[in-house]
């Protein structure tokens, strides 16, 4: 199932970026597919993206939003919310463990052999932290003197952006990189920083930073699809808590806002099939009983 | 899939709180789109965002 998983992620990443015409347009991708919404956080600025980024594209939606409302346009960010909604109600943070790109680099980064290390749980917080103040409060309310407001997450904090769509682009458009300041600078930083983070620990922009998981997590107990525990079956042996790439006991919080459905305490840990993956209430099906050797969260 | 989980299948309610919530967020997609939202994603999507990857 690990397997399985693997190659979504690649497939749902190639689908979300597959326009490789950049080496010849030296740009962005501008075609009609990109007001399809991406399940994860990808920058629509990246330039093979073929979907819209729905934090980019909300953040830039309120930071517009005084000057829509004085042309009499209603451009709340009803549509990218509902989409995103319909995709947090039908899978939650399932998109966090099997299509998001920037989930699976910080993956692939994590298998380096070194020392790992857990992530506080206080840490988790953080993102909720972003999702309000960066996303919705500081793009609404710090407006210029146009009346226009800033993507603050995007513009001072995202590394999905800075790794898939500002790099590239400095290097496709060469007279770019004479407009490289403090900013790029400051999220230049915070790349590398979570990058090597993620080396270390695992997905650690996932547990502390993307407003795009904390939104999927306020669905971890309504979502569609998710994990059970048959708490007859149970034996607490624990055995989920070693294997799980988020930090979550699974037998003591089965809705944990922290779980991206990766199956790992289903098939890597759990011999007693107390662990199911269900649509809404009916048992989808149990461990396939590849049991594999534990990483440390 | 073994007995027990087809015993369990049948104890188990479906849950209607997944259908209510993605239920009101089609609502909201779609009165999004018809304030013509998406031409205006669309707008912003196709543009390189500088200030997005942090150069401008």
């Amino acid at each position: 199932m690990e397997r399985v998983r693997k190659w979504v992620q690649v497939i749902v990443g190639f689908l979300t970026n597959s326009s490789w015409s950049f080496p010849f347009t030296n740009t962005i991708y501008q075609g009609p597919l990109k007001v399809i919404c991406a399940p994860g956080l990808n920058c629509y600025s990246c330039p093979a993206a073929t979907t819209y980024c729905p934090m980019g594209s909300i953040q830039q939606l309120l930071g517009g939003l005084r000057f829509a409302l004085e042309n009499g346009q209603y451009y709340f960010g009803f549509s990218v919310l509902g989409s995103i909604g319909v995709l947090g109600g039908l899978f939650g943070r399932l998109i966090c463990g099997w299509a998001c790109p920037f989930g699976f680099i910080q993956e692939l980064l994590h298998k380096i052999p070194s020392r790992k290390f857990r992530i506080p749980r206080l840490l988790s917080y953080g993102k909720y932290m972003f999702l309000l103040l960066f996303v919705v409060v500081l793009p609404l309310v710090l407006v210029d003197e146009f009346g226009t407001g800033h993507p603050w997450f995007c513009k001072f904090v995202c590394p999905a952006g800075t790794l898939e769509a500002g790099l590239p682009m400095l290097f496709l458009q060469p007279n770019l990189r004479n407009t490289i300041g403090l900013l790029f600078l400051n999220k230049f930083v915070i790349m590398i920083l979570f990058l090597i983070w993620a080396v270390f620990s695992s997905r650690p922009f996932c547990r502390t930073a993307c407003p795009l998981g904390a939104f999927y997590a306020l669905f971890s107990r309504v979502r569609l699809i998710k994990l059970h525990l048959d708490e007859a079956k149970c034996t607490n042996c624990k055995a989920c808590h070693h294997v799980c790439p988020m930090g979550v006991k699974f037998n003591e919080s089965p809705d944990d806002p922290e779980c991206i459905t990766c199956l790992a305490c289903m098939n890597k840990a759990c011999k007693f099939d107390a662990i199911s993956l269900e649509i809404g209430g009916i048992p989808l099906a149990v461990a396939d009983r590849g049991l594999a050797p534990a990483s440390k969260p | 899939m073994n007995q027990d989980s087809r015993e369990s299948r049948h104890k188990r309610p479906l849950r209607k709180a997944p259908f209510v919530v993605i239920t009101a967020f089609l609502l909201l997609w779609m009165i999004g789109v018809a304030t013509g939202e998406p031409s205006r994603v669309l707008e912003q999507a196709i543009q390189v965002c500088l200030s997005c990857i942090g150069i401008g």
